[in-house]
């Protein structure tokens, strides 16, 4: 992907995290995301991101399953291989309910996991670039993406009055590459602040 | 406050016209139908008289009946979201008495008044004849069923009376302290579950297969309470969603927002196919099965390859319109927190149910004959019009909301 610069702030509480997200949002800076220990409700609507189309894919994913299931085990008992089972029709609709039930279940289940893993960026062997390790512990890490009007020191002062206790300027990639982790901060890393 | 109901003129108006309308069905049935001929199915329309009061009555008894075992389950889980809306569900509950009495005449007269063509269980020398019916003859005869019609009746009535004067007393004075509201909630719970132990041994038992499976005595599934649960919970919901959006529009109820009706939904979506599973569990092992003994009821209604059954349409409408409906518009997020959306579907699985009720009693009473007209339509209405009454009247006297109750928090910032 490519390299870019991002002011980031860090937050030790929901209830600062919230209003400071309102207020940079409504200053015109861009979240490039914020990264949470937990899920953390309403997080998603307080950023303004758009629903998630994965409950689209899960239905087409099972529609998929379902006209499978129909489809195969239509074409097996009805030309490839018909059979006379207790004098049931050839295609007994009925029974072929449960199969086909469980088939779309399983095509819309792992179907949907695949999807997840694949907008999340997430696969074995696929690393992203950490802004905070403590991300993952006790920090509510706000990231904000630097353009070229964005200017730096507004945005840390910014950042402060909005009660971030710990604020860097980062240069990193933003999208995901296989390997290991210090590939990159070997060659990215700029500043030593923060970790 | 906006706090207290005022019912306005046009509700009034409506719920009283919509009695009149089923009053006068009623009457008119008396003397079209002729209620009182010809009890061995002889006169064709004397059994419709009768099928068609037993089909509307035990299906909106059980409908506002589903009320309070909606609340009941959320105290029992603790389902706060649900308490801001609290008071409708208790209005609907409310006509659990009134409905139960209205019910407990219409079953009685059949049984007392011999209607062998409703419940052939009924004739004596028959069952006497009848190897399976006299088998059966313990639990099918006049004495247990009107003993045990009375006692479900009066036992829900009188519970779910309990639970709504509890809900009434914790109105006066002001917010609980820690000491009142646990003392309060463990007496919600204590008659919760008391009500959640007879309403699963009546409705998810024994009652359908008194009331309604016993119109066709020979046959038997043990999916039919189930069954019928399933169908009357989904339509319960249905009721609450209505008159929750009524309110709204009136501009009430300021606590119940969007994510409540959404959560209604998803219990629209979710007991449709619940519902869904069990029709098909019935049908599919009998289908396979092919035992003449029980494929006997379907052969009733969809009929034969050969011949068609007069209620082949009805059963598969029954089908679309209560699981191919459901699933395919309530799917989506939007539609489950769309007022228009959500009033349609109401309406729709209220009156799928209804159908589903129809199709259920009908076959095994009017047999080859079925009607669908004046009486059919002119019934229900009553029974709607009579519902509408006893929540207006329920909720204009207390107020909108269960100010105290100690949950009442948790269910104003709920949030799917």
């Amino acid at each position: 992907m490519s390299i870019k610069k991002f002011v980031v702030g860090c937050f030790d509480d929901e209830k600062v995290l919230f209003p400071a997200i309102k207020n940079i949002r409504r200053a015109g800076y861009k979240i490039h995301d914020v990264y949470t220990p937990f899920p953390v409700h309403g997080l998603d609507h307080a950023m303004g991101i758009r629903e998630t189309s994965l409950h689209t894919a899960g239905f087409i994913f099972g529609i998929i399953g379902t006209a499978t299931a129909l489809g195969c085990m239509g074409w097996i008992f009805t030309s490839d291989w018909p059979l006379n089972i207790g004098g049931k029709p050839h295609f007994p609709l009925p029974a072929f309910i449960p199969i086909t039930f469980e088939t779309t279940v399983l095509f819309a289940s792992v179907g949907m996991v695949m999807t997840f893993c694949y907008l999340c960026q997430m696969m074995p062997g696929v690393k992203k670039h950490h802004f905070h390790p403590r991300a993952t512990d006790d920090l509510f890490v706000m990231v904000i993406e630097c353009t070229e009007k964005t200017n730096e020191t507004e945005v840390i002062s910014f950042l402060q009055t909005n009660g971030a206790i710990e604020i860097n300027v980062q240069e990193a990639e933003t999208g995901w590459w296989f390997g290991r982790y210090d590939k990159q901060q070997k060659l990215y890393r700029h500043e030593e602040v923060g970790y | 406050m906006n706090n207290h109901f005022v019912i306005p003129g046009g509700y009034k108006k409506w719920s009283v016209g919509l009695m009149i309308v089923g009053a006068l069905s009623l009457l008119i049935g008396i003397f079209v139908l002729h209620p009182g001929a010809g009890s061995h199915g002889d006169n064709a329309g004397s059994t419709r008289f009768w099928a068609v009061l037993l089909q509307n009555s035990i299906y909106w008894l059980l409908l506002v009946n589903v009320s309070m075992f909606f609340i009941c389950i959320h105290t029992l889980a603790m389902g706060a979201w649900q308490v801001a809306f609290k008071r409708v569900t208790e209005a609907i509950s409310s006509l659990v008495p009134i409905m139960g009495l209205l019910t407990l005449v219409i079953i009685l007269s059949i049984v007392f008044g011999h209607r062998y063509d409703i419940y052939p269980w009924l004739d004596k020398n028959a069952v006497a004849a009848d190897k399976a019916l006299s088998g059966k003859s313990g639990f099918l005869n006049p004495t247990f069923y009107t003993i045990a019609s009375v006692l479900v009746v009066g036992l829900w009535a009188f519970i779910g009376k309990k639970m709504r004067q509890l809900s009434i007393e914790s109105d006066e004075g002001g917010p609980m302290d820690y000491e009142t509201a646990k003392r309060w909630t463990w007496k919600n719970i204590i008659w919760g579950s008391f009500f959640i132990v007879v309403f699963g041994l009546t409705v998810g038992s024994t009652m359908p297969w008194l009331w309604l499976m016993s119109i066709d005595p020979h046959w038997f599934s043990t999916m039919y309470s189930w069954y019928t649960f399933a169908s009357t919970f989904v339509s319960g919901v249905a009721l609450i969603t209505l008159f929750l959006i009524y309110l709204k529009n009136q501009g009430k109820l300021e606590y119940v927002t969007d994510e409540h009706l959404h959560d209604l939904g998803k219990y629209m979506f979710a007991f449709s196919i619940f519902w869904t599973y069990l029709w098909f569990s019935q049908y599919m092992l009998i289908w396979y099965s092919n035992q003449p003994e029980e494929t006997i009821y379907f052969i009733q209604r969809v009929g034969t390859a050969e011949h068609a059954g007069p209620y082949k349409g009805i059963f598969f409408f029954n089908l679309i319109i209560n699981f191919v409906c459901p699933i395919l518009l309530l799917m989506k997020k939007a539609p489950k927190r769309n007022y228009t959306m959500m009033t349609f579907m109401a309406v729709l699985i209220i009156f799928g149910h209804w159908i589903d009720f129809y199709q259920m009693v009908m076959p095994g009473t009017v047999k080859g004959d079925p009607h669908m007209s004046w009486y059919e339509f002119g019934i229900p209405l009553g029974f709607v019009g009579l519902i509408m009454w006893g929540v207006g009247r329920y909720i204009s006297k207390y107020p909108l909301t269960v100010k105290n109750h100690p949950f009442l928090k948790e269910s104003i910032i709920h949030h799917t």
